[in-house]
């Protein structure tokens, strides 16, 4: 009986990854395998995609990516733990009421904000700038960062704190000693899932970036608009910028659900 | 019973303890890690959503500079009995509940298999956890050209026909796509739910003689019930901002048929340039936002609260 659900299982498996392998597969093909019907199987293997995607100056993008998504994930582990130590450790008088507020303004459409956003950063010259984007995917991964790190700090037992504190260990030392080792693999889960949202940003990138700070999502827009329809380039540049996070989520495919959750499911 | 949500069962016999009423320096010290977030927070967040309001009582086109005056809620009225914002109020809620519905089925029959021990779980795993990994705006290509292209896409392709999936039934053609990238979302989290179950006392309901199916249904389901409530909260909270799916599968159409909240606010912001009017929808958008957002939080506050009690 268990093997029959392991084959259903495993058919499921194969066709929610097709479209995954079929992008990948297309993206080796010269563009007339490509567009065929019916679909080609069998087919020389050729890399000139990639080179194509190359030649048309992915790197600049790539960069740009790379940048805001390792800054902004970076701010928001700086500014979200201590937060989250503030909200669960020693919680201060309203924590809850500041946890609530974190996460009330995920729940705030970006598309309200994004004309203020657009004239505010317009009228300080910063349209089209890579720190831009870092700060607005700060703001943007922010909250999730807090309640996520907030539930590994819960992990951290009271009793081993409470005795640090008794022999007199100062904060700093009971920080580097105690918490630190309990949480680093939180801390990295929160930060990767920080990245991979950064990563995959469109809505505030195609709005406040062009030439100079645009991402990875908007180098695989424009190059659609530019070039007209070439499915297996297109697909050479999907897989190219999807790799990044696609290695980042399968590394951390066991936290992903705490993160997702805002560490509500462990 | 449960040992998931927001803490582990070891900590549940020791509360965090209430703040003492220290003096006001003890209180500064508390404060002190959390002020630059929360000031972050509000000033990155809070601030434009004021300026968003005094910029909905302009009458200002930015294609006729200079022409920048106050005129109260006549950008309210212009916008409410627009036929266009309701038709987007629509959109937005048929694209939000059809994807999170059948993204939750799904999710909830993966999990199950995903539930049972067999030979290369963990693979399986990984390769259902993989379209959710998939940059949006890349997903949203992929289908669009290689999937549902009537020409050489992978549907007609296979099953023959000459359909063209997207211009015929465009809700139903983003909603697929975004479906296909978050089921993996809600299979983890209902996973995360299936697993949590005693496996005691589920053993002694079919020494009892209770069928598979009566267990799942009067015993899984039920405590299921606040994974489901969570994934339908998260997955709405993510996918009423859908702008990536709409704005390359469809830009919007045919006409205004796939056209939501987030796409029309960016067609009268940076498409006919009314400043003025995509403040006063942004602002309507937010009211309803809040609006949601409180019976969202007291679910979430009602899930806390159970857990800090226990």
């Amino acid at each position: 009986m268990n093997s029959v659900w392991g084959i259903v299982a495993w058919i499921a498996g194969i066709i929610f990854v097709f479209p995954v392998i079929w992008m990948v597969l297309t993206s080796f093909k010269q563009e007339q395998d490509a567009a065929s019907n019916p679909p080609t199987w069998a087919f020389t293997p050729t890399l000139d995609q990639y080179a194509q995607v190359f030649d048309r100056n992915i790197t600049p993008f790539l960069l740009n990516s790379l940048m805001a998504s390792i800054f902004s994930t970076l701010l928001v582990v700086v500014l979200a733990t201590p937060a989250a130590y503030a909200l669960s450790l020693r919680p201060v008088a309203k924590w809850t009421d500041a946890l609530f507020f974190f996460i009330s303004t995920k729940m705030m459409p970006a598309v309200a904000a994004l004309l203020p956003v657009y004239l505010l950063v317009k009228q300080l010259g910063m349209l089209d700038n890579v720190w831009t984007m870092v700060i607005l995917y700060t703001s943007m991964n922010l909250p999730l960062a807090v309640w996520m790190m907030r539930s590994f700090l819960l992990e951290v037992p009271r009793e081993v704190l409470e005795a640090g504190e008794v022999d007199g260990a100062s904060l700093i030392t009971s920080i580097r000693k105690i918490i630190l080792p309990i949480v680093s693999p939180g801390l990295a889960a929160t930060a990767l899932i920080c990245f991979i949202f950064a990563w995959n940003e469109f809505f505030l990138a195609v709005n406040l970036t062009a030439t100079n700070a645009g991402t990875a999502p908007i180098f695989l827009v424009g190059f659609i608009s530019s070039e007209g329809l070439f499915l297996a380039r297109l697909c050479a540049a999907a897989t190219l910028v999807s790799l990044p996070v696609l290695i980042a989520g399968w590394v951390a495919q066991n936290k992903l659900v705490r993160g997702l959750s805002m560490g509500a499911v462990k | 019973m449960t040992d998931v949500i927001t803490r582990a069962a070891e900590q549940t016999e020791t509360p965090p303890p209430a703040p003492t009423k220290g003096g006001a320096k003890d209180r500064w010290v508390r404060r002190a890690p959390l002020l630059p977030a929360l000031i972050f927070a509000i000033i990155v967040t809070q601030v434009p959503f004021l300026v968003t309001i005094y910029l909905s009582t302009l009458g200002w086109n930015a294609l006729r500079p200079g022409q920048r005056h106050f005129v109260g809620i006549d950008n309210y009225v212009t916008v409410l009995t627009d036929s266009r914002l309701r038709a987007a109020l629509a959109n937005t809620v048929i694209l939000t509940a059809g994807a999170v519905i059948f993204s939750m089925i799904l999710g909830l029959a993966l999990a199950v298999l995903l539930d049972r021990k067999f030979l290369g779980r963990s693979v399986v795993r990984t390769m259902l956890i993989t379209p959710f990994l998939v940059m949006p705006i890349a997903a949203a290509l992929l289908w669009k050209h290689a999937i549902y292209n009537p020409a050489y896409g992978l549907i007609n392709g296979i099953f023959g026909g000459s359909t063209d999936w997207v211009s015929s039934y465009p809700k139903a053609a983003v909603i697929a796509t975004l479906v296909w990238q978050w089921t993996p979302f809600m299979m983890l989290i209902l996973l995360a739910g299936l697993q949590s179950q005693s496996e005691d006392i589920l053993e002694a309901a079919r020494v009892d003689g209770a069928s598979g199916w009566r267990i799942f249904t009067s015993m899984t389901l039920p405590h299921l019930r606040q994974y489901l409530e969570l994934g339908a909260l998260l997955g709405s909270i993510y996918l009423v901002n859908t702008f990536d799916a709409v704005f390359t599968i469809t830009q919007g159409g045919p006409g205004s048929q796939t056209t939501n909240l987030p796409y029309e606010i960016y067609l009268t912001t940076f498409r006919k340039f009314e400043y003025g009017e995509a403040s006063a929808a942004g602002v309507i958008v937010v009211l309803l936002t809040i609006i949601v957002a409180t019976f969202a939080l007291r679910v979430i506050s009602s899930l806390f609260r159970m857990e800090e009690s226990r």
